[in-house]
């Protein structure tokens, strides 16, 4: 009877890390090494030359225009925000909080339809559209601002926890000492927290540089003007060049993969980093 | 609390600090999130309930909400699965696993999108076996819930692990000693214990598979009334420049995200006060 017992646990136990393990296989083995395959599929001569397209050279420098402003305004917000929150109490903070983590439960097409109503003639900003006549909405600025949306929290939020976690007590100290707010900033704070503030901006940056949704609603899709990568992908695909949509693919892909090893080795670097994330994820 | 805006603290950069805070916010979201309550504002209450509860965009929560709710539940059971048998049991690979599961964060959802409706259509590898066999994915229902668990599948995950991983042993030890069963166990004390973070995870997983768009529309064939989610029917109000239906559509599901963030904060509460995470 006993000896039966055990027997059970164990293939209950086997059982349950097949289940699993079958699970992960079908949801991020497979879907990974199909992108690779499919852009590999006709060898690496079509694969250069599909990433070499006059198309894809132009959303990837898009893109990246893209990425060069929002990465520095996320970022200096992110540390403004942080600092706001975790070195002060004030009314509000569980508001501000909330607010970081609207990007994450807004759909991303209703941010993009928020900007397009906002820039509209008879939007709030649709004055200013008028009278300098800039274009913002299905052209750069919108793009740019609809992914500010998207991405702003990410560095703050990981810098929150982190910067709770070990206190003021030194720049208290500096401050005693007589150094001013930049004299802290650069000395004791973002030596403190370098890591997580390189890896907030892994996270915003390959979002911004994956954004989808709120990309596609306010870029019009003007060929040569407003395809960033995840929309030439779209394009590709729905003109059914597959193999080209997989080679854009593949260097998105490429972007995550980067972003996931990157907080694989910092977790490594820093143990501190690693216990706070694993005990406060979601908080 | 000493003052009613902020306790001494003798760190300067309040005011920088509070000022660049508020200001982009405002500029970011609160403004932009004003202007659609204005649009939809400038109609009346009727204009609003008509454009909101039109068959069309009936049917499109319908799919919205539903199958949401479906990829959640499935979410919730595997992925207090996966993190039972990460923390819990010795895997190979556990550190690959670990690193990869965050995947479906990491990958632009457009590529999700087109990987899963090849990999699920009549070429893929699955789909090709599925379709011999009867059973259509790509362009049903089915596909969007497939899209829709994996984008979503790691917050269940990555809500559970770390309160399982914090479960103090010597309580499951004592309570097998008092004689207690396995499942006993499991019932009284781990299920308990995890249910927060459960529900936590099953409402980020809801709320990012209901907002989802990128993946969704590939895979989902995007007809009205069947397989259109809530999301596209928002860009096809505008492309029709039904720019006030797209506005209300937009408007409601604003305000579910809101009761879902609602829920979240609730859930936090509720967590604290039991674990004291």
């Amino acid at each position: 009877m006993m000896k039966f017992k055990k027997v059970f646990v164990y293939c209950f136990r086997i059982s349950l890390i097949l289940i699993s393990l079958c699970f992960l296989l079908l949801f991020l083995v497979i879907p990974l090494f199909v992108v690779f395959f499919n852009a590999f599929s006709q060898g690496l001569p079509v694969y250069i030359g599909n990433i070499s397209r006059k198309e894809t050279v132009e959303s990837i420098l898009l893109t990246l225009k893209i990425l060069i402003i929002v990465l520095p305004v996320n970022t200096i917000f992110g540390i403004a925000c942080a600092w706001y929150i975790t070195r002060y109490t004030f009314r509000g903070k569980k508001v501000l909080l909330t607010f970081l983590d609207l990007p994450f439960t807004v759909s991303p097409v209703v941010a993009g339809t928020i900007f397009i109503f906002l820039f509209s003639i008879n939007g709030l900003l649709g004055i200013l559209v008028e009278k300098w006549e800039v274009q913002i909405i299905f052209a750069f600025p919108g793009m740019v601002i609809a992914t500010l949306f998207v991405t702003f929290p990410f560095v703050a939020r990981e810098l929150i926890p982190i910067m709770e976690e070990q206190g003021q007590e030194m720049e208290e100290a500096g401050r005693m000492l007589g150094a001013n707010v930049w004299q802290i900033l650069l000395k004791i704070t973002l030596p403190n927290i370098r890591w997580a503030l390189f890896y907030g901006m892994v996270l915003c940056a390959a979002r911004c540089v994956g954004e989808f949704g709120a990309v596609s609603v306010v870029s019009g899709h003007i060929r040569g003007k407003t395809i960033t990568i995840p929309l030439e992908v779209e394009i590709l695909y729905n003109e059914y060049n597959l193999v080209g949509a997989f080679c854009v693919a593949s260097l998105l892909c490429l972007v995550g993969l980067i972003s996931l090893i990157f907080r694989k080795w910092i977790e490594k670097r820093d143990p501190v980093y690693l216990y706070i994330k694993t005990h406060k994820y979601g908080d | 609390m000493k003052g009613i805006l902020k306790k001494k603290s003798i760190l300067p950069g309040y005011g920088l600090s509070l000022g660049i805070t508020w200001l982009y916010l405002s500029f970011i979201v609160l403004l932009p999130l004003s202007t659609l309550f204005i649009k939809v504002g400038s109609g009346s209450f009727n204009d609003f309930i008509s454009a909101v509860f039109s068959l069309r965009a009936i049917k499109a929560y319908q799919v919205s909400f539903g199958l949401s709710f479906i990829s959640a539940c499935i979410n919730s059971l595997f992925g207090f699965l996966i993190a039972w048998v990460i923390v819990r049991y010795k895997i190979p690979f556990k550190g690959f696993w670990d690193t990869l599961i965050d995947l479906p964060f990491a990958l632009p959802t457009a590529v999700a999108g087109i990987t899963l409706t090849w990999l699920y259509g009549p070429q893929g590898w699955i789909g090709s076996f599925l379709e011999a066999n009867g059973i259509k994915i790509v362009f049903t229902p089915m596909g969007i819930t497939i899209a829709m668990i994996f984008v979503s599948f790691p917050f269940a995950i990555r809500t559970i692990e770390p309160v399982l991983r914090d479960l103090d042993p010597e309580i499951e030890e004592s309570a097998r000693c008092l004689g207690a069963s396995r499942w006993k166990i499991f019932q009284k004390i781990i299920f308990p214990t995890v249910l927060p973070s459960l529900l936590t995870g099953f409402t980020l997983c809801f709320a990012r598979s209901m907002g989802e768009y990128g993946s969704v529309i590939f895979i989902a064939g995007n007809q009205p009334l069947k397989t259109e989610i809530a999301p596209l029917l928002i860009v096809m109000r505008l492309e029709e420049y039904d720019y006030y239906g797209s506005a209300s559509i937009a408007l409601f599901l604003l305000l579910v995200s809101f009761v879902l963030l609602f829920c979240l904060n609730f859930l936090q509460f509720w967590n604290k006060r039991y674990t004291g995470i």
